[in-house]
């Protein structure tokens, strides 16, 4: 065993900087590294470039990062939920590059995986593709996207041990496990980090390769964005 | 004239037994709750769920189990869950049967734009790309007119494009429409409305053969 197993978040973003480009797991709210995102605050840094999904809420998740200022570009596929983003944006402070969600999970797919690039129909004959090479094949047109570079990538998982092995919860796993090994550095902050060995070998979504770092999230709130229920009939 | 519920409720005819289908939020996520009960039917949610079931009962709501919508959801027998690469693997490798989606506007060649409007709304594209671009089977599911009265079915669409020569069929609160290679194709009408009302609220070019029926819903 390969020990990854770091004593907390501070320890867990050593090496952050300025201007670094970050990958951040998560749907919404949903399977965001809180604890990572709390100490990127904390640390102030800041001109970062962030590859998420979404960009929060107003004072949740990476919303927290917009409103100190810290992200000077979002590389996300929608982000219609946050008030200050869309001031940013609008007002020309933050840089943002929407692209299809798919292809968004294929670039990181990509960099995991060693692939320079891949080809999608995504996005063909769309402003997406403007000044992308295209290419035809079977007469299909499809779009030429390139793999992400980033400094670190920060996940969130269920349960994770020492060895850096992940197992994600739900619909709480999305853009996670793509993310792990996509990046240099794989900061992986998990709910329950459980003794070597108690992990079930098949049923390991992310094996601890992808993983540089891991440790012991805490205080999760995970918020829920939009609370829909229906009513018992009695 | 249908009200959003008898649009998906007309779009609900249209799922087949043994459909793996993906809805697009608002109308679209109505289609669910009017699909036969006697046919096989999974839905897919692109952020990583297939089986998806109704909403939970209150107080049983799970943060880490939401649909593409991020609303709360619930799973059937037989559901899964897996990650976004996996989840875009079975839109584009056209494993999902039936895409049903809303649009801001459709053009008579099967383009399609709804996701964003210069200036004013920019909210992206989320999986809508994805989709568009590679389902055989894509439903739109929108009002026929917008809120200031001009048609959504157009000659040309005037907002930036989602995808190109996609969108197989539109169910509107006025008509089903399918697209054709010479334009759109009214194939029925909604309840109490006329071909010439059909004809007015469309400003591209509308191909009506023979008596046009009105929709059994």
């Amino acid at each position: 065993m390969i020990n990854k197993k770091v004593a907390n978040v501070e320890a867990a973003l050593k090496g952050v900087t300025n201007n670094m480009t970050f990958m951040l797991g998560g749907f919404g709210l949903c399977g965001i590294p809180e604890n990572a995102i709390a100490e990127l605050v904390k640390l102030g840094v800041n001109g970062l470039t962030c590859i998420s999904n979404n960009a929060g809420v107003d004072g949740f998740g990476l919303g927290l990062l917009l409103q100190k200022k810290q992200i000077k570009k979002m590389i996300s596929s929608y982000v219609g939920e946050n008030d200050e983003f869309e001031r940013q944006m609008l007002s020309g402070e933050l840089d943002v590059e929407l692209i299809p969600q798919g292809t968004l999970a294929e670039r990181c797919r990509a960099a995991q995986a060693g692939f320079p690039a891949i080809f999608t129909p995504a996005g063909y004959g769309t402003e997406v593709a403007e000044g992308k090479e295209t290419r035809e094949f079977d007469g299909k047109m499809y779009v030429l996207e390139h793999a992400f570079k980033a400094d670190f990538a920060f996940v969130k998982a269920w349960k994770g041990d020492a060895a850096g092995n992940l197992i994600f919860k739900g619909t709480a796993r999305n853009f996670n496990p793509v993310m792990c090994g996509a990046a240099k550095i794989t900061v992986a902050e998990v709910e329950e980090l459980v003794p070597l060995g108690t992990l079930d070998p098949n049923q390991i979504h992310i094996p601890g390769i992808f993983v540089q770092r891991i440790f012991q999230g805490a205080n999760y709130e995970k918020r829920i964005e939009q609370r829909t229920v229906r009513i018992k009939s009695t | 004239m249908l009200d959003k519920t008898g649009i998906a409720k007309r779009i609900a005819q249209e799922v087949q037994d043994g459909y793996y289908v993906n809805l697009g939020i608002g109308i679209p996520t109505l289609v669910a709750n009017y699909v036969r009960d006697d046919i096989q039917v999974e839905f897919q949610s692109e952020n990583g769920v297939l089986g998806m079931g109704p909403f939970p009962f209150e107080g049983e709501e799970d943060a880490d189990i939401i649909n593409a919508g991020k609303q709360t959801i619930t799973t059937l027998p037989g559901a899964s869950f897996f990650d976004s690469a996996l989840s875009f693997s079975m839109i584009r490798g056209q494993h999902v049967d039936l895409t049903i989606l809303g649009a801001m506007e459709v053009a008579e060649n099967g383009d399609i734009a709804n996701w964003k409007i210069p200036g004013r709304m920019v909210k992206g594209m989320g999986g809508a790309m994805d989709l568009v671009s590679s389902a055989e089977n894509i439903i739109v599911a929108m009002m026929h007119t917008n809120k200031h009265g001009d048609s959504k079915l157009l000659k040309q669409c005037s907002l930036p494009l989602t995808g190109v020569r996609c969108v197989k069929k539109i169910v509107t609160n006025l008509a089903v429409i399918e697209v054709t290679n010479k334009g759109f194709k009214l194939l029925e009408r909604a309840p109490g409305v006329s071909v010439e009302t059909i004809k007015t609220a469309t400003e591209g070019h509308l191909i009506i053969e023979g008596d046009i029926p009105e929709m059994a819903i």
